[in-house]
């Protein structure tokens, strides 16, 4: 008979690894989605271009081998990352890029009359995207970071790969020294599926929170 | 005799192949209020656009109270305006949209401070008397803190001019600011207009189709065809007397269409 406390606590341990991941990878997203999709609508042709090659190219290549690269072919470079900070970069960047394009769809969904708006009551560039157009598009961006955010908690999976103890690489493990294959997979089936369902909860949250006194209304 | 506010000499603009505005010029003096009438397409509303700077030009100068709007010296030459000038000249006009434009998502009173707190540095205790003061001229004091979608159209076009009104233009536009509403709103908005044209003497561009109010509202009324000003006059002149075949040929549309001259 197994003792199945021990190793459901090491899973356990991974799975705070994985939330880890998940949090940083996604507070990294954020900041590269905004500076990336804002810069693609930038009036400097050269801000545009940068913002375009990093979306295409990280939406382009893998995760798999944006990883490997990240800690294995970076200290070539001379810029050598623990396993931690590789999975949090690897994953940002990448999430990141899909979510340029929803920063980018959002703000250009904020109609032409705003704009013109903003411009007519003498609002700078700035003040008009800091004050009435990103306010009015964050909250279309709500539901598709949530998509992100969750596609993002399953891809911290392929962090095993360069060693990081997450939940996955520890199920393995359990896996490996019990022989049994269910309990542990079982297990870790659950806790990604419950953690998924709590970022869809905060996310339905946000998005009530941030769609007060708007109601599609035209106005 | 003073100086125009405004003056237009020989604007061109294009979009494409399609001339909208061919070497147009007119002036506006000071305290004016001015209706810009015409078939659709003709070119008034792009007037006010060019003159909000929504709309760049093609060709020709424009002066606004004896400052170029789209040119700025420098060295001595005349050099296209650039972000920091079009800012400066922007504080002289205010205008008013056919859809309202109100930011959905703040107050009636956030909406009518935010610009004079942005652009003025106002502190908020001062703009928001100011605003209290222009929603109680429009009649949409007890509305302050409502949010504009639970207002009515005409309600929203109100606190839409309260709202240009805020930075203190020197110069108002309104553009087809009737048009979206239900028949019954109308008259609302039109009375905030004309107290605003007998108590201020803000220079007011007003592009319209009611031609009642064209007549009651402005010194001068222009008529609009093809991107050029067919005939202009006193509205008395213009309405009963027109002299072009152009313009008889659109009143007598506008009156066949039910509306009151």
């Amino acid at each position: 008979m197994i003792d199945w406390s021990g190793y459901i606590g090491l899973i356990l341990q991974g799975a705070w690894v994985t939330v880890e991941l998940t949090l940083m990878g996604s507070a990294l997203a954020l900041v590269v989605a905004f500076a990336a999709g804002l810069g693609r609508l930038s009036r400097f042709m050269a801000v545009r271009s940068l913002a375009t090659t990093y979306i295409e190219f990280f939406r382009g290549t893998s995760i798999f081998v944006q990883l490997f690269w990240a800690y294995f072919v970076l200290p070539f470079a001379g810029i050598t990352l623990t396993p931690l900070q590789a999975g949090v970069l690897a994953l940002g960047l990448n999430v990141g890029a899909y979510g340029a394009e929803v920063v980018r769809g959002a703000v250009k969904a904020i109609g032409r009359e705003q704009r013109e708006a903003c411009i007519a009551l003498n609002l700078t560039r700035y003040q008009a995207m800091r004050h009435i157009i990103l306010p009015q598009a964050l909250p279309l961006m709500l539901p598709t970071f949530g998509n992100n955010a969750i596609e993002l908690l399953k891809g911290t999976a392929v962090v095993s790969l360069i060693s990081l103890t997450d939940m996955t690489f520890q199920a393995q493990v359990v896996r490996a020294q019990t022989g049994s294959t269910l309990i542990p997979f079982a297990t870790i089936l659950v806790l990604y599926f419950v953690m998924a369902w709590v970022i869809s909860l905060g996310m339905r949250w946000l998005e009530r929170r941030a769609g007060r006194g708007l109601d599609g209304v035209r106005v | 005799m003073s100086e125009p506010i405004i003056r237009i000499d020989n604007i061109v603009k294009k979009y494409g192949p399609l001339t909208v505005l061919d070497k147009l010029s007119m002036e506006v003096m000071p305290g004016e209020k001015l209706a810009l009438i015409g078939p659709s397409g003709s070119g008034k509303t792009t007037i006010l656009r060019i003159l909000m700077t929504l709309e760049r030009i093609s060709d020709g100068f424009i002066e606004v109270d004896g400052e170029h709007l789209y040119h700025m010296k420098k060295d001595r030459q005349l050099v296209p305006a650039d972000e920091r000038h079009l800012h400066l000249m922007r504080e002289k006009i205010g205008m008013v949209f056919q859809h309202f434009n109100l930011f959905p998502h703040k107050c009636v009173l956030d909406n009518v401070t935010l610009a004079p707190m942005l652009t003025k540095g106002m502190a908020r205790a001062a703009a928001e008397k100011r605003a209290m003061e222009l929603l109680d001229m429009v009649g949409m004091a007890d509305k302050a803190k409502s949010m504009p979608a639970q207002l009515s159209g005409g309600q929203k076009q109100r606190v839409a001019i309260a709202r240009a009104l805020a930075l203190s233009p020197k110069i108002m536009l309104f553009d087809e600011v009737t048009s979206a509403l239900d028949p019954e709103l109308v008259e609302e908005v039109l009375n905030v207009m004309r107290r605003l044209a007998d108590e201020t003497d803000m220079t007011m561009l007003l592009v319209t189709h009611e031609m009642g109010f064209a007549h009651d509202f402005a010194d001068r009324v222009l008529f609009f065809d093809r991107g050029k000003i067919v005939e202009e006059g006193k509205p008395g002149d213009i309405f009963r007397h027109p002299k072009q075949e152009r313009t008889q040929a659109f009143l007598r549309k506008i009156i066949a269409a039910g509306h009151r001259v």
